[in-house]
């Protein structure tokens, strides 16, 4: 059986995993091990007037107790925003100090003010509870809009009006005159609900101070431990790069919340300095709840023009973002670089212009949470697009079908080229596999039982292998996206990849191993994957917007072009032919045309022993590489979900759901499945059960499972997930990436099935039972 | 502090621990089985599952000095060398991605398809998809999760 791109390998990864011997870092457990529980704000909005530890210090195993007074005198900076934002009138965001311990203020419920050290996380924790914090309240609010209407509480001092920056993409001028002189226009105001990514392994930290060498190591449950590595030097002062290892062994989901460096990181690390232990923290999903980054909450309005030929003249969109209280690691990126540049969805439209606001509230900080920006313009476009479909009175299939753009590249005027697709083939396929032509018959079917039946669509296009460096650069990205690779081909003939993406559920060590079997024609159980650690692997820019394949497989591939050079090189000396009639295949590397050959590993060995090789060549056989994208990917592809609708209940059953995705190559099919599958249902989990609740004064109502309601088993059916392909000109595999895709397409594809089947326009997600039950009342 | 005995896949055990300590703490702290995960303070997610006297038990819902003399069997226990029919299904079925709610799945999964066979009924996909409604996975969709526990079902 073929292990190469394409084949179905089962994976390498799994065995660990289902026997129990997976290591999380909440399963390291080191010699002088001490724990961490932090003392959180229970206000949204409150003045420090004091902290007295007294009792806490007191109690029994408690090491010691220590605040943000303390963090700042070592000289520990504050959490920073890494990407900078102009405004559209020249001047700077306005980011606010973010200490990961409050000295004079809390922000938002969860603000962390001190945090406890002690002999048993049990202890710690009880003991934090006794740390008596002196709290003056102040009003708070919660929601983005309130947060700008005039006298609303003011929550840091240099952003006046809690406005961090007011932002814009596109020619309003043009936009403006191509609405004014539209034979149609289409207006939608709507939000995209604020969601929290509960990845299923709460976040870790162990951090170990080794007091002889000055020198740290950090366990973590990261995406990105090079990243984590550089931010707590660089920024966060904590220790110089060499004095600091941080480790991401395996991470149970990330979905973009474990890219950030946290406070408790950072305090956990400072911690085991001041207290010559080391120290761990897990959080208890109360508090992933009031800390973990949350994702989306965008308030929009927009108005879509249409010629008397139903083409898209003009589309004019103004969204209020809720940034929470501080500026989360690449917030600021989420609602415009990643949003805004996505508006003009798979549809040729000349005109386009986007005004974002971001805005501070008293609500735990928003960041990009699977999908970042994208899914919020999908949701956006897609609603619009069926809305425009019914107000106009024809398909809304055939309304895509006359705006779909046919001929690239295609330079949108929103910045962004795409460069390749084919957009009628996945409709097609979708409207096949979802037998759209048999809809009506099943529809008449539905209502002799009393129900609802309705069908949705969703036409998504996405940017992914985030992401070229000069081009982020130019755009305020505070790091270039590049990733780097390194092949190790061992005496022999074994290989190990290092690379700077990280697995936590994206099949790496399986599907990394794959494309190095079939480019060196060997074995899978030949190579294995290297990840995780900065004291192993050279550096890198970790696992986010679907880059492992399309940037991290890359530079493997780049890397790997260097190793067969010097293979042929070494080969053709020793068999003394010309490099250019050197093949590698079937675990040999031969001169092609004759019987002189080479195994792999005596190669390998030839390097390592340097007994024979070409003059002034350098032994050994391992060879590095950084591979920074030429552009961004545009994965593409049409959703179609079908719903019935209980009138009596508002319940919402989702009998069927269609995907045709075009992701250019696929590694493996089944691993790309999977990616879909779990994305789709995370994004009927948005259209349907999810929301961050947060009250008028700032509390989170919805603080735990059983409180957020998490898609289930018996929430969803089994999907059909399909796909076209058209190939990613811009990488040396064609690849796209497909790990945010489900995400991003489904959430309107659930609320345009839904909206037709009940004959209202007007709902909101997430669509649960009470508010489909609300619009069908106010439909009647 | 309490002395606590049990038999924990197959081994006795016995360790003196505060009357408040979780089995899923005594599992994990006490006998550094970390197999069996955390996920939730509530209940909900069903990483912590395993067989308490051969059926399935949220471990961070049980006191461990409640469980004096029980057997405990934990992912680490569910087979020995050669892997569970559930353990193969899920490996064969993609059931599993990041693999932190995996051994209570399969935990879970294995009691559901016990308790059917010892009832002599039939598993279909949505009576799976009712079943599991107890273990909460944020990657895979369940979709493979149904289809390994299928599998299984006809193996077991």
């Amino acid at each position: 059986m073929s292990t190469g791109i394409g084949a179905r390998v089962k994976r390498k990864e799994d065995k660990r995993f289902i026997t129990g011997r997976g290591k999380f870092t909440d399963d390291v457990r080191v010699d002088n091990q001490a724990y961490a529980a932090f003392v959180r704000s229970p206000h949204a909005h409150a003045k420090v007037k004091g902290i007295d530890k007294s009792a806490a210090l007191a109690m029994d195993g408690v090491i010691d107790v220590l605040d943000g007074q303390q963090l700042g005198a070592d000289g520990i900076g504050n959490l920073i925003c890494g990407w900078a934002i102009t405004s559209k009138n020249g001047s700077p965001m306005n980011m606010g100090a973010w200490s990961a311990l409050a000295t004079d203020k809390v922000r938002f419920v969860g603000n962390a003010v001190a945090v406890v050290i002690a002999e048993t996380a049990a202890k710690a924790r009880i003991a934090a509870e006794a740390v008596a914090v002196d709290y003056e309240e102040l009003p708070a609010v919660a929601r983005a809009d309130k947060a700008l209407a005039k006298g609303a509480p003011q929550i840091h001092d240099n952003a006046p009006g809690n406005l961090i920056f007011d932002w814009e993409l596109g020619d309003k001028a043009a936009t403006d005159a191509a609405l004014k002189g539209a034979a149609h226009v289409t207006e939608i105001s709507l939000t995209n609900n604020r969601l929290s990514p509960n990845a299923i392994e709460p976040r870790s930290a162990v951090a170990i101070y080794d007091q002889a060498e000055d020198h740290y190591t950090l366990y973590t449950t990261s995406q990105n431990p090079h990243v984590a590595r550089l931010v707590l030097s660089a920024f966060y002062q904590v220790a110089p790069e060499h004095k600091l290892r941080v480790i991401a062994p395996d991470v149970g989901g990330g979905f973009g919340s474990k890219i950030y460096i946290y406070p408790e990181e950072i305090v956990c690390l400072w911690a085991s300095m001041k207290t010559n232990r080391s120290v761990k923290w897990t959080a208890h999903r109360a508090e992933s709840f009031i800390t973990d980054s949350h994702g989306r909450d965008h308030i929009t309005t927009a108005r879509m023009g249409f010629d008397a030929k139903n083409r898209i003249v003009g589309f004019d969109v103004d969204t209020i973002a809720n940034f929470g209280a501080y500026m989360s690691l690449f917030s600021s990126a989420v609602p415009t670089y990643l949003y805004a540049t996505l508006l003009s969805g798979q549809y040729d439209i000349q005109n386009i212009h986007c005004n974002v606001r971001a805005v501070y509230t008293n609500t735990v900080p928003v960041d990009a949470y699977r999908g970042a920006g994208r899914p919020e313009a999908c949701f956006l476009v897609e609603r619009l697009m069926e809305t425009a479909a019914r107000e106009l009175g024809v398909s809304p299939s055939e309304l895509r079908r006359t705006n779909f753009i046919r001929e690239f590249p295609h330079q949108t005027p929103v910045i962004m080229n795409y460069d390749v697709g084919d957009f009628e083939a996945n409709l097609d396929q979708a409207l096949k596999a979802a037998d759209v032509a048999g809809f009506a018959a099943r529809r008449k079917e539905a209502a002799a039982r009393g129900k609802l039946r309705g069908l949705g669509f969703s036409s998504y296009i996405e940017a992914c292998g985030i992401a070229p460096s000069a081009a982020v650069g130019s755009l305020g990205s505070g790091v270039g996206l590049w990733e780097s690779a390194e092949v190790r081909v061992n005496p022999v003939g074994t290989i190990e990849i290092l690379t700077g993406s990280h697995s936590h559920g994206q099949s790496h060590e399986t599907t990394f191993a794959q494309i190095v079997a079939e480019r060196f024609d060997l074995p899978i159980e030949n190579v294995s994957i290297v990840h995780g650690d900065t004291d192993k692997v050279q550096f890198g820019m970790g696992t986010y917007g679907s880059r492992s394949g399309a940037v991290g497989m890359s530079a493997i591939v780049k890397a790997m072009d260097k190793v067969e050079a010097k293979v042929k090189k070494i080969a053709a000396h020793v068999l003394e032919a010309s490099e250019d009639d050197i093949v590698i295949e079937g675990g040999q590397v031969k001169v092609a045309g004759t019987d002189k050959a080479m195994g792999w590993h005596e190669v390998g060995l030839a390097a390592y022993t340097a007994h024979n090789l070409p003059p002034d060549m350098e032994p050994g056989l391992k060879e590095g590489a950084f591979y920074d994208p030429a552009n961004f990917t545009f994965p593409a592809g049409t959703y179609i979900c079908e719903v019935e609708v209980d009138p009596e209940t508002g319940e919402v059953e989702i009998v069927q759901f269609t995907a045709s995705d075009d992701f250019g190559t696929l590694i493996n099919p089944t691993v790309v499945e999977g990616q879909v599958q779990g994305g789709i249902t995370q994004g009927i989990g948005q259209a349907i059960l999810e929301q961050v609740v947060y009250d008028d004064a700032g509390q989170l109502i919805t603080g735990s499972y059983m409180d957020y309601a998490m898609p289930r088993a018996d929430d969803v059916p089994s999907y059909g997930v399909h796909h076209t392909s058209t190939v990613c000109p811009n990488n040396p595999l064609g690849m796209k990436g497909c790990g945010e895709a489900g995400a991003i397409g489904s959430p309107p594809a659930v609320i345009n099935a839904i909206t037709d089947a009940i004959g209202n326009n007007d709902l909101a997600m997430p669509a649960t039972p009470q508010a489909v039950w609300k619009a069908i009342q106010a439909a009647q | 502090m309490t002395k606590v005995s049990m038999k924990v896949n197959g081994k006795a055990v016995s360790r003196d621990v505060p009357d408040e300590t979780l089995l899923s703490d005594f599992l994990r702290e006490n006998l550094r089985l970390t197999g069996t995960h955390v996920g939730c303070d509530t209940a909900q997610c069903g990483a912590c599952v395993v067989h308490v006297d051969g059926k399935a038990l949220k471990s961070c819902a049980a006191l461990a000095v409640a469980l004096e003399g029980a057997e405990v069997t934990t992912i680490e226990g569910l087979a020995d060398g050669e892997l569970h029919p559930m353990q193969k299904a899920f490996n064969d079925a993609h059931g599993l991605q990041c693999g932190f709610c995996t051994p209570g799945m399969i935990m879970t999964s294995v009691d559901i398809v016990n308790r059917y066979k010892a009832a002599g009924k039939a598993l279909a996909e949505a009576d799976i998809r009712r079943e599991l409604e107890g273990n909460i996975c944020r990657c895979t969709g369940y979709q493979n999760i149904v289809k390994a526990v299928s599998q299984a079902a006809g193996e077991m």
